[in-house]
């Protein structure tokens, strides 16, 4: 008797399929927008705060370190010059790892040691590397606080990204490609530089703009191994120069307390910080965009 | 000795005596003895998981690249060892062009496409590279279709557009042989039919060795045909004789559609 009435209480299978898709998409769309709520209301509020601070004085003038008005001209230099030095070191060591692991390295116990080591070198704290980075490069090789030592330290820290990131884009390039190369009589090396890395192009470009971001954002370890001071010159592009960063700048001026317009230099800062990162995020949009345009 | 009645006067261009072959514990080949002749077109004909297109494969080492693979007793190319005459594995694959079952270009231009394989060995004078994409394309069938958009890519082309531009770029390095893996299982028959007939006039300049599931496209174009099943060589003679007066009783039972 219970038996007949059950399947009338039941949907049908196909009912449910559609209706668990709705509400999975419902799900989803909520969770998007949530996301993109709190992104928009964050970066919204540093804007705001940050925006009347904004003048070309701002970015022009020297900081002060007792009197208000004072600018961050050196600090967003040396940041863009750290990421800069920094991503000289890391792109070629990454990216040739990439494509060692990728595409060279067999099976064998040596490589599981090292890719254990790539591995951990990610995970690692950044306050950890920092200090590593002072005892090595500022004290054991007598560097001082500079833009050599901050520069090499981010590398450290960007040097698995970019080798994870390179790896994969490289393994993700359809074998059939692979095979159309080496089937011309292409060499390993010519199938590399000519088929995998135009075709994981775009792969990589992403992961380098994410570790730059990364590099540029890092306060920890610059703290420890370029410093809170700024060269009295400008530009200082001798890399023995103390390279103090936006990132450190925000942190000390905050931190210090001996500005009486602290809090103002940390609003701008930081609003110049997010700029700065937007800038470089649409410029490597553009560049992607012109690459796969030209080939797909 | 291979199983074959050929009165050919045309040297023999590939040869393959007692060739085995295994990826890993996992024998694919079993004592293939075969001999391939120069400006004709072979095909190999068998079911799925035969080892034709293995055996295909094994004349420019391609399945190298990605696989750990044992081969035994010997592959010729004019009378040379493929493994041990000294034959470097690149050169060898630049004497013997492939062309794959999925058609798979290039992202990138149809001139570059086709000119990939001349830029490798160093040409690097643009009125050649054009010759040499011209010329190609022409021998592919190509050239009228695309000689106004030779800048736009590949991707864009159709299906059957994509596996002749493959072909034109395996012809852009000059092959001696060129090998061909199923090239229109991916293609409509009207896409099959353009690819058969440049078969039919490339084997007039080059010597085609070809894999095909589709027996009447092996009796169109292929002076000679091989009948593989599990690994073995079962019969090879002229197209024509096989089709019509098998003398082994499984290529008898396999044309005729009994199994496979």
């Amino acid at each position: 008797m219970n038996l007949m009435q059950k399947p009338r209480m039941r949907m049908k299978p196909q009912a449910l399929a559609r209706w668990t898709d709705r509400i999975m998409r419902c799900v989803l769309w909520v969770i998007a927008i949530g996301f993109i709520a709190v992104l928009l209301i964050f970066v919204g509020a540093i804007l705001k705060q940050g925006w009347p601070v904004l003048n070309l004085g701002f970015f022009t003038k020297m900081p002060e370190s007792l009197d208000a008005g004072g600018g961050i001209k050196p600090e967003l230099f040396n940041s863009i010059y750290l990421v800069a030095l920094s991503l000289a070191v890391s792109l070629p060591t990454g990216i040739g790892a990439g494509i060692y692991l990728a595409e060279y390295a067999g099976q064998g116990r040596v490589l599981r040691f090292f890719r254990l080591c790539i591995e951990t070198l990610a995970g690692t704290p950044s306050i950890v590397l920092a200090l590593f980075g002072m005892i090595v490069f500022v004290q054991t090789l007598g560097w001082s606080f500079s833009l050599r030592a901050g520069a090499m330290t981010l590398a450290l820290l960007n040097i698995p990204v970019i080798t994870r990131v390179t790896e994969m884009s490289l393994r993700s390039v359809p074998p059939d490609l692979k095979e159309a190369s080496y089937g011309l009589g292409a060499t390993k090396l010519q199938t590399i530089l000519k088929v995998l890395l135009p075709y994981s192009a775009t792969g990589i470009l992403t992961g380098v703009v994410l570790a730059a971001g990364r590099a540029f954002g890092e306060s920890a370890i610059l703290v420890f191994t370029a410093g809170t001071n700024v060269s009295s010159r400008f530009p200082d592009f001798r890399l023995t120069a103390p390279g103090e960063s936006l990132a450190v700048h925000l942190w000390y001026v905050t931190s210090d307390g001996t500005l009486p317009d602290a809090r103002e230099i940390a609003a701008g800062t930081a609003a110049a910080m997010i700029l700065v990162l937007l800038i470089l995020n649409l410029g490597v949009r553009f560049i992607d965009y012109r690459i796969r345009k030209r080939t797909r | 000795m291979p199983i074959t009645d050929h009165q050919e006067q045309k040297p023999v261009k590939l040869r393959a005596r007692n060739l085995d072959f295994s990826y890993g514990d996992k024998k694919v080949l079993d004592g293939i003895s075969m001999d391939i002749f120069a400006e004709q077109a072979t095909a190999i004909i068998g079911p799925s998981g035969c080892g034709k297109s293995t055996f295909l494969k094994c004349f420019n080492r391609i399945h190298e690249v990605s696989s750990e693979v044992r081969v035994a007793g010997d592959l010729e190319i004019d009378g040379v060892d493929i493994f041990r005459g000294g034959i470097h594995e690149v050169e060898l694959r630049r004497r013997v062009g492939m062309v794959f079952q999925k058609p798979n270009p290039f992202p990138k231009s149809i001139y570059e496409n086709v000119v990939f394989g001349p830029k490798l060995f160093g040409v690097r004078d643009r009125d050649i590279l054009d010759g040499i994409a011209e010329e190609s394309l022409r021998k592919a069938a190509l050239w009228d279709e695309v000689k106004d958009r030779l800048k736009e890519s590949a991707m864009s082309m159709s299906g059957g557009q994509q596996q002749r531009l493959c072909i034109a770029r395996a012809l852009a390095v000059n092959p001696e042989v060129l090998l061909m893996d199923e090239p229109c299982s991916a293609l409509d028959p009207i896409a099959t039919a353009k690819i058969e007939e440049l078969i039919f006039e490339l084997k007039k300049e080059f010597t085609v060795l070809m894999v095909t599931h589709n027996m009447q496209q092996a009796a169109r174009v292929s002076d000679y045909t091989a009948f593989f099943w599990l690994g073995r060589l079962i019969e090879m003679g002229p197209t024509e004789r096989i089709f019509t007066n098998p003398r082994d009783r499984m290529t008898e039972d396999y044309i005729s559609g009994r199994f496979g």
